[in-house]
C-alpha cells in the first residue's frame, strides 16, 4: 500500500469509534447486533428479501484459476489477471473477481473487511455498526483506476478490525464465530451493505465486468500475494449488482465456482441449522459455509472435507478396507445434507493454502500443474501455460481429488484456526 | 321373518350366461360365499355379499364374469349422500361401530398430486442413471453432529474417531410398514420377510409377534413392541435388527390395534401368546406409557435389552406432530415412524380412520423443519408412511424432508389385494389378510416376494430417473431439498407450512 491510501486514516478511524448518533442507534438496535451466547440460530429478527441482483438464485458457467506459492514467494496480482484474461470466452463480462493472499502484510492479523456499498447510507450504518463491535484500526478507499467497461461501481472501501478481549469474553465467542455472527448480520440487515470479504490477510476484488477488467479496476498490478485465486463469470440473466461476482468469502475461506450446485435445497436447510443465513441468491454461497463450517468449526481436515462434499460412490467405499470404509461411511451418514451434487469445479482460497476440487463425477474442467514450489489450477491448460509456459507436470484431477497446495510452515502465522475448538470441545456422544 | 335391510347392495354380479361353462370355478374361489349354484349348475350370486374383489373375474376360464356398480339411483342430496344414509341405516339395524379395512378412502386434498418435481436444463447437466451411478443407499439411525478424523501419519491412511451409533442400512429408501400376522397371513409375512432380504430393506412384525419360520430372515426385520404386547419376549426383541415402539397408526389414531376372535387361529395364538379364538384388543395407550419420559424409559429399556440396537417409535401424524416428535427424538428415539392419515389398517371404526389425523405430506414438512430448528434433526431419522402410493410420492416424501418411506398397502395390492376394505372380516379371497387355510394357502410365498421385490425394484429405478433428472446422483442431495418442489393448485398457507413455492417462481 502506498501512502496515498492511508489519507486521513486516524481521523477517520476515530471518527469511526466514537459511538452515541442517535440517528444511527435505531437502525443497528432492529438487527439486534451480535446474538446472545450459545444461541444456535442467531436471534436477528425478520430477513428482508435480498433482491439486490435478482430474485431468483443466479446459474451460470464460469472460468477460474488458482495459484499458490507453497513456499511463501509472493506474486504479483497481474499474474492472476493475465491467466484470467486467457479464458475472456469462458465469461460475458457480467462479472469478474480475484482473491488475494498475504497481500497485506502491514496488518496480518487484522481482519480485512472489503466493503461495497451502494449509498452513503449503507456505509454510515455498517461503520456504526463495526465501530460498535470492532476496534477499526485502520480503514480507506479500496484504490481503484478508471477502466473502459467497469461503470456503475459502488463505494469500495476495506477496514482493518480487531476485537477486544473485553468483547469476546462477553459474548463468549472465538473470533472467528463473533465475525461470522457480524458478517452475516450486516449482509442479511443493512440494505446495501456487502461483505465481500472478511479474511486475514486477504481480500477479495470483485465486480461487473471481465475479470481482466476487474484486475486492472483494482490496480492488482500494485499487490503481492502468496496465493491468487480469479473468476469469471457467465450467468444466464442480466443483472447488474457487483456482490454477485465471486469469489465469495467468509473469513479466510474464498470460493470461486463454475457450475451449479443441484443440492441446494438441502446444502442452504444443513446450513441455517448451524447458523448461516444464505441470502445472496447464488448456490457458491454454500460451498464458501460448507468449508467453514467443516475446516474451522468442525476441525476436519481439508482433505476429509472435500471427501465428504465430494464424496466417494458407494460402490468404490464397499471395496475400501475395514477403517477407509468405516470412515467414509461415517463421513457420508453425517455429512450426506452437506454433499455438493452437481457439476462443480471449485477453487478455495484459505490461510493455510489452496484447494481445488471437482464434482464427483467432473461434470466441469479442471486442471492442475505444478512448478516448483508452485501449484497452479485453472478451468484451461492455456490460462496455466499463460503465466507458466513449463511446468515440471500438469495433470487433469480427477472426479472429487482434492489439489492441495498448503503453505510453509510459519508462512501465514494468522492461519492457526483458533476457533476450531469451540464446536469440538462438546462431545458428539454427548447428545442422548 | 327375515331380517329387513335399506341397504342395497354395492355392486351388481354379472354372468354372461352363453359363455359360462358352469365349471363352478367361482363358487369355490369367492371367500364371501358370493356364489351358489343351481340346480342346472349355473352360479348364482349374492350380490350383497360382493366385495368387488375381483377373484372369481380373475379366475374364471371364460372371462364370463363382471361387477358393477349398482346402479340404483338415490334422490340427489349432496349433504345426506348415499353413504350417510347407508351408514344410518346399518348403525340404526345394530346400534354397533362401523367397521372399515384399508385407509381413508374419502375425498381429501392429496397434496402429493399438487407438487411437482424439477429437472435440469442447460445450465446443469441431467445424469442418465443407465450410464452412471444413482446410489439410493440410505441408513437410518442417529448421527453425531460431525465426526473426528485423525490423519494418519507415516504412511498410515486417515482414521475415523467418533464412533457412531448402530445403523439400520437400506439399499433403498423404502421399506415396509408394520403389518401383524393375524391381521395378514403367515404367507404375506413369509413373502414380505423374503422381499425385504432380497431388496435390502426391513419388513416390520407389526404388533402381532414373530413367527419361528421367519427367524433365518431376522437381519431384514423390524420387530413391533405395541401396547398390546403381543408376542413380545427378550428373544423377540433381539431377533430384529431394530424395535419399533407401536404409539400410533395412522388409520386409526388414539386407537389400540384390534384382531377379530376369527382370526386367531393356532398358529396365531402361539405367536401371540393369547388363547385361540380370543379377540386380540390392544389399549388404546401403552400401560407403561403416559407421558414422554415414560416413552423414554422404554427407549432406554429396549436399548438395554437389545444391545443398544437402534429404537424406532412409531407415531399418527395428528395436528400437534412436530412438538410430539420432538419429544420423541429428545427421548432417545433413533427413528420417527410417521403414519399419516391416509395409511391402512386391518381394521378400524370408520369414523376414526376417516376423520382423525393430518396428511403426511404435512407431517413430514413439520416434524423435519421443527427438528431442523430445534438442532436435532440429526439425531433421528424420519421414516414417512400412510399414503406412498407410486415411486413419485417416495420422492416427494424425501424431498419434503423424509429419510426413507414405509409401504403397506401397496405391498399386498403387488400380492393380488383390490384394496376392497373389507380386511376385517378375514374373508380375503386372496388369501391376504385371513387365517383360514383354504385361503391363506392361496399366496404362494416366493411368488408373493418376487411380485414385492419386483415392486420395489421398479420404484427404485425410477426414483433414479427423477434423481438423474434433477441432476444429482445421490438420494441425500434430495432428502430435504424442498427448492426442488413446486406447488400447484394449493393454497398459501399450506405452502408455507410445505416450505414448497408455487410453480413459476424459480430459484
Amino acid at each position: 500500500m502506498t501512502d496515498h491510501f492511508r489519507r486521513d486514516a486516524d481521523s477517520a478511524a476515530r471518527g469511526l469509534n466514537r459511538i452515541g448518533e442517535a440517528d444511527r442507534r435505531s437502525a443497528v438496535r432492529r438487527y439486534g447486533g451480535l446474538p446472545a451466547p450459545g444461541s444456535r440460530v442467531p436471534d436477528m429478527g425478520p430477513r428482508p428479501e435480498y433482491s439486490a441482483e435478482a430474485e431468483e438464485r443466479i446459474l451460470g458457467g464460469c472460468g477460474l484459476m488458482g495459484v499458490c506459492d507453497e513456499s511463501g514467494g509472493r506474486m504479483s496480482g497481474e499474474l492472476a489477471v493475465r491467466s484470467m484474461a486467457s479464458m475472456h470466452d469462458r465469461g460475458n463480462g457480467l462479472g469478474g473477481g480475484f482473491a488475494g493472499y498475504g497481500i497485506y502484510p502491514d496488518f496480518p492479523h487484522a481482519f480485512c473487511f472489503h466493503m461495497l456499498y451502494t449509498d452513503d447510507a449503507s456505509k454510515d450504518d455498517t461503520e456504526y455498526y463495526l465501530a460498535r463491535h470492532f476496534v477499526v484500526l485502520h480503514h480507506e478507499p479500496i484504490p481503484t483506476r478508471p477502466v473502459r467497461g467497469i461503470q456503475d461501481e459502488p463505494i469500495l472501501w476495506r477496514y482493518f478490525l480487531e476485537i477486544t478481549d473485553q468483547r469476546l469474553a462477553e459474548t463468549q465467542l472465538s473470533a472467528e464465530d463473533y465475525v461470522v455472527h457480524a458478517v452475516m448480520d450486516i449482509n442479511a440487515h443493512i440494505n446495501g451493505a456487502f461483505v465481500a470479504s472478511s479474511g486475514r490477510n486477504m481480500g477479495a476484488f470483485k465486480g461487473v465486468g471481465f475479470p481482466e477488467e476487474i484486475g486492472q479496476f483494482y490496480r492488482l498490478d500494485e499487490y503481492q500475494g502468496w496465493t491468487w485465486t480469479g473468476h469469471g463469470r457467465f450467468p444466464t440473466n442480466t443483472p447488474g449488482w457487483w456482490g454477485g461476482a465471486h469469489p465469495f468469502c467468509l473469513l479466510d475461506y474464498s470460493i470461486v465456482h463454475n457450475g451449479e450446485i443441484s443440492s441446494y435445497g438441502i446444502n442452504q436447510r444443513y446450513l441455517e441449522g448451524f447458523g448461516y443465513n444464505c441470502t445472496l441468491r447464488t448456490d457458491t454461497e454454500v460451498v464458501t459455509y460448507l468449508f467453514d463450517l467443516m475446516l474451522r468449526r468442525h476441525g476436519l481436515p481439508v482433505e476429509i472435507a472435500c471427501k465428504a462434499l465430494a464424496s466417494p460412490f458407494w460402490k468404490d467405499i464397499d471395496l475400501m478396507p475395514d477403517d477407509q470404509r468405516k470412515l467414509y461411511s461415517a463421513l457420508r451418514m453425517v455429512y450426506g445434507p452437506a454433499l455438493l451434487n452437481g457439476p462443480f469445479a471449485v477453487v478455495l482460497g484459505m490461510g493455510e493454502g489452496m484447494v481445488a476440487l471437482n464434482d464427483r463425477i467432473k461434470l466441469r474442467p479442471l486442471v492442475a500443474a505444478r512448478n516448483g514450489s508452485t501449484v497452479y489450477v485453472a478451468s484451461e491448460e492455456s490460462a496455466i501455460r499463460e503465466i507458466c509456459a513449463k511446468p515440471e507436470r500438469s495433470w487433469m484431477p480427477r472426479a472429487g481429488e482434492p489439489v492441495v497446495a498448503r503453505l510453509a510452515e510459519g508462512v501465514n502465522p494468522a492461519a492457526s484456526r483458533s476457533g476450531e475448538a469451540f464446536e469440538v470441545a462438546a462431545s458428539p456422544a454427548a447428545v442422548a | 321373518m327375515a331380517e329387513l335391510t335399506f341397504v342395497r347392495p354395492e355392486f351388481r354380479v354379472r354372468i354372461d350366461r352363453e359363455t359360462c361353462i358352469k365349471c363352478g370355478r367361482c363358487v369355490h374361489q369367492c371367500g364371501w360365499s358370493v356364489y351358489h349354484l343351481d340346480e342346472e349348475g349355473r352360479p348364482i350370486p349374492d350380490h350383497a355379499k360382493c366385495a368387488a374383489c375381483h377373484r372369481c373375474v380373475t379366475f374364471c376360464p371364460t372371462d364370463s364374469i363382471t361387477i358393477e356398480k349398482n346402479p340404483l339411483a338415490y334422490k340427489d342430496s349432496d349433504s345426506m349422500s348415499p353413504a350417510h344414509r347407508k351408514a344410518i341405516w346399518r348403525q340404526a339395524e345394530t346400534g354397533g361401530v362401523l367397521l372399515t379395512g384399508m385407509g381413508n378412502d374419502r375425498p381429501y386434498l392429496r397434496i402429493f398430486d399438487h407438487l411437482l418435481l424439477d429437472a435440469c436444463q442447460v445450465t446443469n447437466p441431467s445424469i442418465d442413471p443407465l450410464r452412471e451411478p444413482m446410489e439410493l443407499r440410505t441408513f437410518l439411525g442417529r448421527k453425531p453432529d460431525f465426526v473426528q478424523v485423525a490423519m494418519g501419519d507415516n504412511g498410515s491412511g486417515p482414521r475415523l474417531l467418533t464412533e457412531l451409533d448402530p445403523q439400520l442400512k437400506l439399499e433403498t429408501p423404502i421399506m415396509f410398514g408394520g403389518m401383524s400376522f393375524g391381521s395378514v397371513s403367515l404367507n404375506v409375512h413369509r413373502a414380505l420377510a423374503m422381499a425385504a432380504k432380497e431388496s435390502g430393506t426391513y419388513m416390520n412384525t407389526g404388533e402381532g409377534g414373530l413367527h419361528a419360520d421367519l427367524e433365518p430372515y431376522q437381519d431384514h426385520i423390524i420387530v413391533q413392541c405395541a401396547s398390546g404386547r403381543f408376542g413380545v419376549h427378550a428373544d423377540y426383541l433381539q431377533a430384529g435388527a431394530a424395535v419399533e415402539i407401536k404409539i400410533g397408526q395412522g388409520a386409526k389414531p388414539g386407537i389400540g390395534g384390534h384382531l377379530p376372535g376369527e382370526k386367531i387361529d393356532e398358529q396365531v395364538s402361539t405367536t401371540r401368546m393369547i388363547p385361540q379364538g380370543t379377540d386380540a384388543l390392544s389399549p388404546a395407550p401403552h400401560h407403561d406409557i403416559y407421558s414422554i419420559e415414560d416413552l423414554r424409559q422404554l427407549i432406554y429399556a429396549i436399548k438395554e435389552a437389545t444391545g443398544y440396537k437402534p429404537v424406532s417409535v412409531k407415531i399418527a401424524a395428528v395436528h400437534n406432530v412436530a412438538a410430539i416428535a420432538s419429544g420423541v427424538v429428545r427421548a432417545g428415539a433413533d427413528i420417527v415412524y410417521l403414519d399419516g392419515f391416509r395409511g391402512g389398517t386391518g381394521a378400524a371404526p370408520t369414523v376414526i380412520r376417516d376423520h382423525v389425523g393430518i396428511p403426511i405430506e404435512i407431517a413430514i414438512a413439520v416434524v423435519d423443519q421443527r427438528l431442523r430448528d430445534e438442532g436435532i434433526r440429526n439425531r433421528a431419522s424420519i421414516v414417512a408412511a400412510g399414503g406412498i402410493r407410486s415411486s413419485a410420492d417416495v420422492a416427494k416424501a424425501i424431498a419434503l424432508g423424509a429419510d426413507a418411506c414405509g409401504i403397506g398397502t401397496p405391498v399386498l395390492v403387488a400380492m393380488g389385494c383390490h384394496v376392497c376394505q373389507k380386511c376385517h372380516t378375514g374373508c380375503c379371497s386372496w388369501g391376504i389378510t385371513t387365517q383360514r387355510p383354504e385361503l391363506t394357502r392361496r399366496l404362494d410365498p416366493e411368488w408373493g416376494a418376487e411380485r414385492v421385490s419386483n415392486l420395489v425394484r421398479a420404484w427404485s429405478h425410477e426414483v433414479a430417473e427423477i434423481l438423474g433428472a434433477l441432476g444429482v446422483n445421490a438420494i441425500e442431495s434430495l432428502r430435504g431439498s424442498r427448492e426442488r418442489l413446486r406447488a400447484l393448485g394449493l393454497d398459501e398457507s399450506t405452502m408455507r407450512i410445505l416450505g414448497v413455492k408455487p410453480a413459476g417462481v424459480g430459484h
